[in-house]
């Protein structure tokens, strides 16, 4: 499936992109990150939520919305 | 014609909701890049009680997004420097100033006095141990964070809602970390995320609805997107802190009642405009300090002499280790002199400085 991927803070400057559209056929979250991390290797060691329609989830869950979003901690103040 | 009135006419808030606002005790951790607006906004809004709490001192590079200050705050304490423009803004509510560092020793006293906290903090290590002191005392939080262009609004531990550690459950790995300084930030956005900050403030304040509880408001200011999270409560985020609580009671707290003395680096104390130094040493102490602007006054002779000390400048109070010049600030302080500091680093400071 077709699943857009939105990238937020320093994400989204290891990606280049604040959002991007990638075909998966895995079905878990954690399935879909391992291969963003092949395409990205820095975002492997960089801390972030996941964000699947509009909720904050575990990255353990199962993909079921066409949109999920990577939520890095921001500090400044 | 009434200050508030503009408050008091919207049906929606009237004298009832003015009346709320003046009995409204809010701390602001940090008076930064979010800090500056929130400070302004509360004070406006007539907060009745309103605490502010950072160590760091005004520096010119701030004045790009830090506006509560002016060229003139250079060099002092942001908390005594904030509270100073926001009494011009607002005198007829209540500020405390406290111009030290929130740490587990005194957050937790601090914490008690206030109803709400907001976070205006830099850095994460201040950020856990404001969601954990928040738990401990049963305080909401009122979250703003912000990275270059990106900004994150949020209300934690306010009825029932999630916390901090719901969101970001552990501290982030080293590498994940970096200040405004590092990396930059347009001025322009804490000032709209720390707005958003005041304006939970004010409607949780008010009673109203649709707080930003359990949701995370995120916005770039670049492409103007902004998205709502839903954040979920995860009690073993709570539970965790309260399983912690020995560890913050073990510490003797810090009694964050007694008068807050501000101080001023060396450096900074020469770039201020309007200053009169005091030197608070005996006669024959050593090493002899040669400046402008400077009067000696031993200390124990310092309540005796404040006839000679001008109170419209800046008095910077020096000795040897600062354990006179601090008792110094608190005895002018008490006779109503507004802008004293202690010297960090005493005579030896001022010396190393001119050599």
């Amino acid at each position: 499936m077709n699943l857009t991927i939105k990238y937020f803070g320093l994400l989204a400057e290891i990606t280049q992109c604040n959002e991007e559209v990638i075909e998966f056929s895995e079905s878990s979250i954690s399935e879909v990150l391992e291969v963003l991390y092949n395409k990205y290797p820095n975002l492997r060691d960089k801390d972030f939520q996941v964000a699947q329609q509009l909720e904050i989830i575990s990255k353990d869950s199962i993909v079921s919305a066409t949109e999920i979003a990577l939520l890095p901690p921001f500090s400044g103040g | 014609m009434s200050r508030y009135s503009r408050h008091i006419v919207l049906s929606e808030i009237g004298q009832a909701g003015q009346d709320k606002l003046s009995n409204a005790k809010v701390l602001v951790v940090g008076a930064g890049g979010l800090g500056c607006p929130v400070l302004q906004y509360l004070t406006a809004a007539g907060i009745g009680t309103l605490g502010v709490i950072d160590h760091d001192l005004v520096e010119t590079s701030n004045l790009q997004r830090q506006i509560l200050f002016g060229t003139s705050s250079i060099g002092l304490n942001k908390a005594i420097a904030a509270k100073a423009r926001l009494e011009d803004l607002n005198p007829t509510i209540d500020i405390q100033a406290y111009p030290k560092k929130l740490t587990h020793l005194n957050a937790l006293a601090l914490f008690e006095k206030y109803d709400i906290i907001v976070d205006g903090t830099d850095n994460f290590t201040t950020r856990y141990l404001i969601n954990d002191a928040a738990i401990l005392k049963n305080k909401p939080i009122v979250y703003g964070a912000i990275y270059k262009f990106e900004g994150q609004v949020s209300v934690f531990n306010y009825e029932n809602g999630p916390s901090y550690r719901c969101l970001f459950p552990t501290f982030p790995k080293e590498g994940s970390v970096t200040n405004c300084s590092e990396v930059g930030v347009l001025g322009v956005l804490p000032g709209i995320i720390g707005s958003m900050q005041a304006n939970e403030v004010i409607k949780m304040v008010l009673g109203f609805a649709n707080v930003l509880s359990g949701k995370l408001f995120c916005y770039n200011s670049r492409n103007s997107e902004t998205v709502i999270l839903n954040i979920s409560k995860l009690d073993s985020a709570f539970q965790k802190v309260r399983d912690g609580r020995d560890t913050f009671e073990n510490d003797t707290p810090e009694d964050i009642c007694e008068s807050p003395v501000a101080e001023v680096s060396a450096e900074m104390a020469f770039q201020l405009d309007n200053v009169q130094f005091i030197d608070l040493r005996e006669q024959d102490e050593k090493p002899s300090v040669d400046i402008s602007n400077c009067i000696q006054i031993p200390l124990n002779n310092l309540e005796k002499r404040l006839d000679e000390i001008h109170s419209e400048k800046k008095i910077v109070l020096f000795c040897q280790t600062e354990i006179r010049s601090k008792k110094g600030v608190t005895l002018l302080q008490n006779h109503n002199f507004k802008n004293c500091y202690s010297l960090k680093g005493g005579a030896l400071a001022i010396l190393n400085l001119k050599n």
